[in-house]
């Protein structure tokens, strides 16, 4: 399967056509619903099946080796290339976001068999409004999610991000809760906004890469950096125009490029320092890394940008929230991890202090917060706040350990997140209402769920044996070696996380029951298909995180020793 | 004595169109207005007759235009008063300030 | 399966080594190499066999419970911990079978984490004092277990109680078993964790759910401190400050880290080979074996050198001096503070909560809310002991540093005073026993502090026995007197339950430390001395004595509220309430509790767990100690008793009664265990008087010199040497306190006769007030770090809706206001502009059409206004 991370990206968009095709035959409803459920299963499904293949197949032994390229040439005037391909970082995401891709599908189906008298007709559940069109939606988003994480060549990179928005918008917009319509606006145009500024930089570095005096300068000031660049066949002069040139896929020359992989190359052979310092001494490099680092902060989120969150995800229906805790939040940090990083080193190295220092904010800030929210779903939200500052201060401690626990909270914070969000779900169907103050006792009634919930929460609250601590504790631990006092305030929040979430275990489920909820049903088969794999995963991953590790370790240890310069 | 010269004349028509004018213009009444239409009429037939006469043509010129012009005032006092009788029947008076309904 | 078949050959390799292996533990100070050790296969199962019965009564147990009855869930439970401790004799069969140089097993399952520097893996050992603690566990976890098959017999959540009890004693053997950092953290947190969820058992009760947050969270408080330590110590090892001479980077280099290439022993002189034949790129093939199996290197003669979080690794470089690293970090300093000193206070901050020492001790007192048999097995014999274990297990580190171990005895002395004192004044049977663990992990502390390891490390065996024995004899009464907890209603139970009463009896003189006679003595002694003869391993010498008049007082506070309780509860007449009151209300408990067969239970436990169900405001209150009304619990043990009746043909109602044998039987056991542990530690100087050899040296100091050897030379040398005379006459000296202590108890408290306690709590009723609240210090914690907390969460959670967000939403209404305006300046500037024009057209046309009146003689006006006005114009052309 050469095109694997086509099918992929694409197998959604198949279901996509299939729903729309259907909206032209005649069906009443109900057939139509479950018409449109079935294909979303099916393709979420196949694309989970291919990505587990795509980690069977994929070769982690070797470093720096992109693997299963696709490429081919997408519009010729600006040299835009239809580039895919995988290494260690990205697979990992790609495997996440198919897995949460095909949980949170799951997770839209009707949460109760045939009777449903825990629905209120005035408040139908989001699973039984406007089906087909959720269901595209979700599949939109998903090729949007998997076409992120493969994509090498910028401006892909760029379309797919923004292919992500827009279902996302109106999945809140639509199927949301009470205050959807602000929630969504305020997702959209935060999240746009970033963009806009990720798309300045994308351009300006794209014009960059052709300026010829500027590849000159770099020859003259940096010879030997040059002549690397040219041996590895990165740069070549180009026959016609005696200009240099890049290769595009099909042989001929590109006089400019949208290749992360190139411009990685070009950055750390210092191209972009070069260009002179303007608008009061700020260097190009470190304006366009202000620029993309804000759009990928945005989506951390990173504390000031973050309060977008909170109310997306109360808004959200389960399975939204599902996977924009679960991959949503995680491009920010792969966004740096592939552009900031690698394209911009200098840069990087002049402004880790300020990311530690907002790590450290994003860290502290959030769990202070979190605890005291009254709704479990805002809770939760703020909590992965908190939770992914870890990424951030692991990415600008810049130690091995530091970045590996940071991409490697990206995959156990996709894991424990998801079902954080799937479990308020799960109560939040049958209550109504989220607010904790609202329950008690309840762990008499749902023995099941009661384990679960403690489950997640132990995980996400870094209990050793369990996925969180290892990221945690990776990140602290290489944080230590250049900011010791940043992690010792990072540390603090070990004692806070525990305090809110045994707190909220409290309140919710012990003590005396609520004679309210005396009759709530405990979880569903439909709710253990999406509960139980995750948990098994929060344990395995606890236990054995080298399996992810092996995978990531190769490729970011080369990545950091490329932007270190070593 | 005296023999009475063109000037003469010419007053007296200037007499009768300033009074057939005058009429005209302060008279409310379609009738009076006629009437003044009519001495203006006589004005001009007796500018005519008098420039024919002082003039030393042969030709009766003059004389033929002022026997147009009766027979012309005849012609349009009839098909005038018919039109004051047409505004009579539908205005009930012939007091032509109230005829404005053309402005409109 | 061949681990049966390893057994046979095991002990005959015992047999064969046994006898040298006493001698060699002597000479083992000399030649201090790396350690040696053996790979074996099997340790894995020792932690395995209580993770299988915790799954399977964690996902089946409801189901069996239900379908069998409760006997097959305590058939798994306790088969669970019956075959771990088989192959914990196993494996303790093999260790005596080696030379006491190489006891040192590992068995390396596989490679958890590498990532950079970080290399930790899933990997068991275990050496002498690892076995100790191993045995202890899963001998005295086993037990409790037996025990709370009868403790629990009643209660509906029977199931989940032993998964818990499973996954505990799960936890507790990685803790003691992991042989890195890593794995001992996972056991770290997850005992905690077990702690919380037993605690927390009757979480019904909103008061017990608290207890058991408190104590978790205190517990992290104390995590905070430990990793922190943690990381101190492994980037000084190595990292990325090792070429640094402070241990904080200079701003410039802070954000190159260490060189990725880093190999080991590519650092100069940081390769040590016990024989010159090892060459260096032997070494090199070493370290490549390393990394492929990182149980394989050291066997080889290579010391790897570097950061690591394996406790092996770690003791090869701090105690072979030719290493360098011990002398390295001497040197280092940490903003000023040396750096050992640090590391070790910190990695105590960890052991302080751990093991409720000062100032994070408030948890244990609480923690009582959880069943008696959890307080005996979590709260007083094994996972409070960690932090003493860790110590000790560390003994190589913290040994390096005099101010760490001045903290620890000072803080260990304190706490034991401390506790002791609150001690003297509680009612509760349970809370007497609380503060006396907390007192007596003092105790440890000041022995593991002062460097005499192997004394701490005994006390903390002894204090497993007694005080495991004591806690379930409270429970035992506590069960018989219904549920009651507070002395001042028991009294004269010696005739209602005299085996108990024996028990309880044998225990008080064990921890009172009666000579001879009692384990107790001879820890606690030791520790004393110890602690008297420190020397120069406190930073003053004068502190050890101190330490000693400290730990001296306690000592006579232990016998004095040891022997209070015990008059207290079992001697005189008995002051409870009798009859009508308890009758209803313990009459379901009978029938399990007094054949103490569970035979009789599955009908009943399934009734008993509906009714969980349809009496939920009664469920709770039907468990013992869960201190509820018992009309309520009688209720329904009525409705859903059928062998009720069996229970009223026992009839002695309320009066107190004898537990049932699987209680008993396993206090009888654990008070033969006291008697039995006199044995390891007997007096060396009573041994030399009785000229008896194998008492030259006691057994457990000579079986755990292999673990202490590394700080063992540093220690004596830094000691005081006082000399025999000293040692005889503290021992008389605390012989004397604990008789004192016991007299002056007996005179206060037996048969209840004397009104001098009542009189000298009148004579300083303030002072009474304090001790008997506390000192307050929880209400002193709750009032600064919790509602700090608390308020500053809530504000922050303000500031961020509010400043935040509203600084967001500012922003929106600001672009919402610019776009009005230019609404604005489009409608009525441009638009404005075209319409007026066109109005202004349509103004004029209605200005002139006013001329066009049809009125004839208006135009005749004109007319002739303009004939006049032409007229005149020509007259005035002229």
């Amino acid at each position: 399967m050469d095109h694997l991370l086509s099918y992929i990206i694409f197998a959604p968009i198949a279901g996509v056509i299939a729903i729309g095709a259907s909206l032209a035959v005649p069906m009443d409803k109900p057939q139509r619903d479950q018409f449109s459920r079935w294909v979303a299963l099916i393709c979420a499904g196949v694309a989970f099946v291919l990505g587990l293949y795509l980690w069977v197949v994929y070769d982690g032994s070797t470093a720096g080796k992109i693997q299963f390229i696709e490429r081919a040439t997408w519009i010729p005037s600006l040299h835009i290339e239809y580039f895919v391909g995988v290494d260690g970082i990205s697979v990992s995401m790609v495997i996440l976001s198919t897995l949460i891709s095909f949980i949170a599908t799951i997770a839209s189906m009707p949460w109760w068999r045939g009777k449903d008298e825990h629905d209120d007709p005035e408040h139908p559940h989001f699973s039984v409004v406007k089906v087909p069109g959720y269901m595209i939606m979700l599949l939109i988003l998903q090729t949007g999610m998997s076409g992120t994480f493969a994509a090498l060549d910028m401006f892909l990179f760029f379309v797919f991000w923004e292919v992500m928005l827009l279902p996302m918008y109106f999945l809140i917009g639509i199927w949301g809760g009470p205050r959807k319509e602000y929630a969504a606006i305020k997702f959209f145009l935060y999240t746009l906004a970033g963009s806009v500024l990720l798309l300045l930089a994308i351009l300006a570095l794209y014009y960059r890469t052709g300026d010829q005096a500027l590849l000159q300068r770099l020859a003259t000031v940096n010879p030997e950096a040059f002549r690397r660049l040219v041996d590895a066949g990165t740069l070549a002069m180009d026959p016609q125009s005696h200009a240099w040139a890049y290769r595009m896929a099909e042989g001929g020359f590109a006089s400019n490029t949208f290749n992360m992989l190139t411009m990685a190359k070009l950055g750390q052979a210092g191209l972009f320092d070069l260009v002179g310092p303007f608008l009061a001494g700020i260097t190009f490099a470190k304006l366009m890394w202000i620029f993309m680092f804000i759009a990928f902060a945005v989506k951390v989120p990173m504390v000031p940008l973050h309060t977008w969150l909170p109310d997306a995800h109360v808004e959200a229906p389960t399975p939204i929230s599902v996977i924009l805790a679960g991959i949503l939040l995680k491009m920010g940090i792969y966004g740096m991890l592939r552009m900031n990083w690698p394209i911009l080193p200098a840069a990087t190295a002049s402004f880790a202090p300020a990311v530690s220092a907002f790590g450290v904010i994003n860290i502290v800030y959030a769990a202070m917060v979190t605890l005291a929210q009254t709704d479990l779903k805002k809770l939760i939200a703020y909590s992965s706040v908190s939770h992914m500052g870890f990424s951030l201060l692991g990415m600008a401690s810049m130690t091995e350990s530091g970045m590996s626990g940071a991409v490697l909270n990206l995959f156990t914070h996709g894991i424990i997140s998801p079902m954080l969000f799937l479990i308020v779900g799960v109560i939040y169907d049958r209550a109504h209402h989220r607010e904790i103050e609202g329950f008690g006792g309840i762990a008499k009634v749902v023995p099941e769920y009661t384990a679960l919930m403690g489950l997640a929460f132990f995980a996400s609250l870094g209990l050793p044996g369990l996925a969180g601590f290892i990221s945690e504790f990776l990140v602290l631990n290489g944080a230590f070696a250049n900011l010791p006092w940043h992690t010792a305030l990072s540390a603090v929040s070990v004692i806070i996380t525990a305090a809110y979430y045994l707190w909220t275990i409290q309140r919710v489920f012990l003590g005396n029951l609520n004679p309210k909820y005396a009759h709530l049903p405990d979880v569903n088969w439909r709710e253990r298909l999406t509960l139980y794999p995750l948990g098994a995963l929060a344990i395995l991953f606890g236990f054995y995180p080298n399996v992810m590790l092996r995978l990531i370790n190769t490729d970011l240890f080369a990545l950091v020793r490329s932007v270190k310069g070593v | 004595m005296l023999a009475p010269g063109l000037p003469h004349f010419l007053i007296v028509g200037a007499v009768l169109f300033a009074f057939g004018t005058y009429t005209v213009v302060t008279r409310t009444n379609a009738v009076g207005i006629l009437m003044g239409v009519e001495l203006i009429l006589n004005a001009a037939n007796v500018n005519f007759v008098a420039f024919n006469r002082f003039n030393p043509s042969p030709l009766l010129t003059g004389q033929v235009f002022s026997i147009f012009v009766i027979v012309l005032a005849a012609a349009e006092a009839a098909v005038a008063l018919a039109i004051v009788l047409a505004i009579f029947m539908t205005a009930k008076t012939i007091d032509a300030t109230q005829a404005d309904t053309l402005k409109e | 399966m061949e681990i049966l078949s390893q057994v046979k050959d095991l002990v005959l390799l015992a047999a064969q080594h046994g006898a040298e292996g006493a001698g060699e533990a002597l000479k083992h100070a000399e030649e201090l190499g790396p350690q040696k050790f053996v790979t074996v296969g099997y340790l894995w199962l020792i932690p395995f066999f209580p993770l299988l019965g915790f799954a399977t009564n964690a996902f089946a147990g409801h189901w069996i419970q239900r379908r069998f009855g409760k006997k097959y869930v305590s058939y798994i439970a306790v088969g669970a911990m019956v075959l771990s401790f088989a192959v914990a004799m196993v494996a303790l069969i093999q260790m005596l079978g080696l030379p006491p140089s190489d006891r040192y097993m590992v068995n390396f399952l596989w490679n958890m984490i590498t990532a950079g520097d970080i290399q930790a893996n899933l990997s068991f050992s275990l050496d002498p004092l690892s076995m100790m603690m191993t045995l202890i566990i899963t001998f005295i976890g086993g037990l409790i277990h037996w025990y709370s098959t009868g403790y629990m017999a009643d209660d509906p959540g029977y199931w989940r109680f032993f998964c818990y009890l499973n996954l505990f004693v799960f936890s507790m053997l990685l803790l003691v078993m992991g042989d890195n950092f890593v794995l001992m953290f996972f056991g770290w947190e997850g005992v905690g964790l077990c702690s919380y969820l037993l605690i927390g058992f009757w979480y019904e009760d909103i008061e017990k759910a608290k207890a058991a947050v408190k104590a978790f969270v205190t517990n992290r408080v104390g995590d905070f401190g430990f990793v922190l330590g943690l990381f101190l110590l492994f980037w000084a090892l190595g990292g990325s400050w090792v070429e640094r001479a402070n241990v904080i980077p200079p701003r410039e280099t802070r954000w190159a880290t260490a060189d990725p290439n880093y190999k080991p022993q590519a650092q100069s002189g940081t390769f040590y080979e016990k024989d010159p034949s090892l060459s260096p790129s032997k070494a090199a093939t070493t370290w490549e074996n390393y990394r492929r199996d990182p149980a394989s290197s050291a066997s080889k003669g290579g010391i790897r050198v570097g950061p690591t979080f394996t406790f092996r690794e770690l003791r090869d470089q701090l105690a072979v001096d030719a290493t360098g690293v011990r002398s390295r970090l001497t040197g280092m300093t940490f903003f000023g503070i040396p750096l050992l000193a640090l590391i070790g206070i910190l990695l105590f901050v960890g052991a302080t909560a751990k093991s409720a020492q000062i100032p994070l001790y408030v948890w244990l007192p609480d923690a009582m809310a959880g069943p008696t048999p959890v307080s005996a097995l979590i709260h007083a014999a094994t996972m409070v002991t960690a932090g003493v274990y860790m110590v000790a297990r560390l003994n190589f580190l913290f040994a390096l540093s005099t101010a760490a171990m001045t903290v620890i005895a000072l803080t260990g002395a304190a706490t034991a005073m401390f506790a002791a004192t609150i001690g003297f004044v509680q009612n509760d049977i349970k809370k007497v026993l609380a503060y006396s663990t907390v007192s007596q992990l003092g105790f440890m502390f000041i022995g593991v502090g002062v460097g005499a390891y192997w004394a701490g490390v005994y006390h903390l065996l002894t204090h497993a026995f007694f005080k495991a024995c004591l806690f379930l004899g409270s429970g035992s009464v506590i069960l018989g007197c219904h549920h009651e907890q507070d002395m001042r209603k028991m009294g004269g139970l010696k005739r209602f339950m005299p085996l108990t009463a024996k028990t309880y009896l044998y225990a008080c003189i064990a921890i009172a430390g009666f000579p001879i006679v009692s384990n107790g003595f001879f820890s606690k002694d030791e520790i004393l001395w110890k602690a008297f003869d420190s020397g120069s391993n406190m930073l003053d010498p004068s502190i050890g004595k101190l330490i000693w008049v400290v730990g001296w007082l306690t000592a006579c506070g232990t016998s004095f509220y040891m022997w209070r309780s015990y008059y207290m509860t079992f001697t005189g007449e008995y002051r409870g309430a009798r009859g009508e009151a308890h009758l209803g209300g313990h009459a379901p408990l009978l029938p399990a509790l007094v054949t103490g067969s569970l035979a009789s239970l599955p009908s009943s436990s399934v009734d008993a767990h509906r009714a969980s169900t349809d009496f939920p405001q009664v469920r709770g209150m039907r468990h013992p100690d869960s201190g509820a009304d018992p009309h309520a619990a009688g209720a329904a043990g009525h409705a859903d008793h059928p062998d009720h009746k069996a229970a009223e043909g026992h009839g002695h109602g309320g009066m107190p009664h004898e537990s049932p044998t699987s209680m008993t039987y396993v206090l009888v056991t654990l008070a033969i265990g006291c008697a039995a542990t006199i044995v390891l530690g007997f007096w060396a100087p009573l041994g030399h008087l009785l000229h008896i050899d194998w008492m030259q040296e006691p057994m457990l100091e000579r079986w755990l010199s292999p673990t202490f050897a590394p700080s063992r030379e540093l220690v004596e040398s830094r000691g005081a040497a006082s000399g025999t005379f000293w040692e005889w006459l503290l021992m008389f000296a605390s012989i004397g306190v604990a008789f004192a202590g016991w007299l002056i108890a007996r005179a206060f408290y037996k048969d209840a006769k004397s009104t001098v306690p009542e009189k000298l709590a009148a004579a300083f009723p303030g002072l009474y007030r304090v001790v008997y609240n506390k000192y307050y210090v929880d209400e002193l914690y709750q009032a600064t770090v919790l509602r700090g907390t608390s308020i500053l969460a809530k504000a922050l959670a303000v500031f961020d809706n509010v400043v935040i967000d509203g600084i967001v939403n500012a922003v929106a209404v600001a672009g919402r206001f610019v776009a009005n305006i230019d609404g604005a300046i489009d409608k009525y500037l441009v638009d404005g502009a075209v319409n007026a024009l066109a109005e202004g057209i349509v103004e004029l046309g209605g200005r002139f059409r006013r001329l066009q009146t049809g009125r004839i003689q208006n135009y005749l006006y004109a007319a002739v206004l303009g004939a006049l006005l032409v007229i005149g114009i020509n007259f005035l052309v002229h």
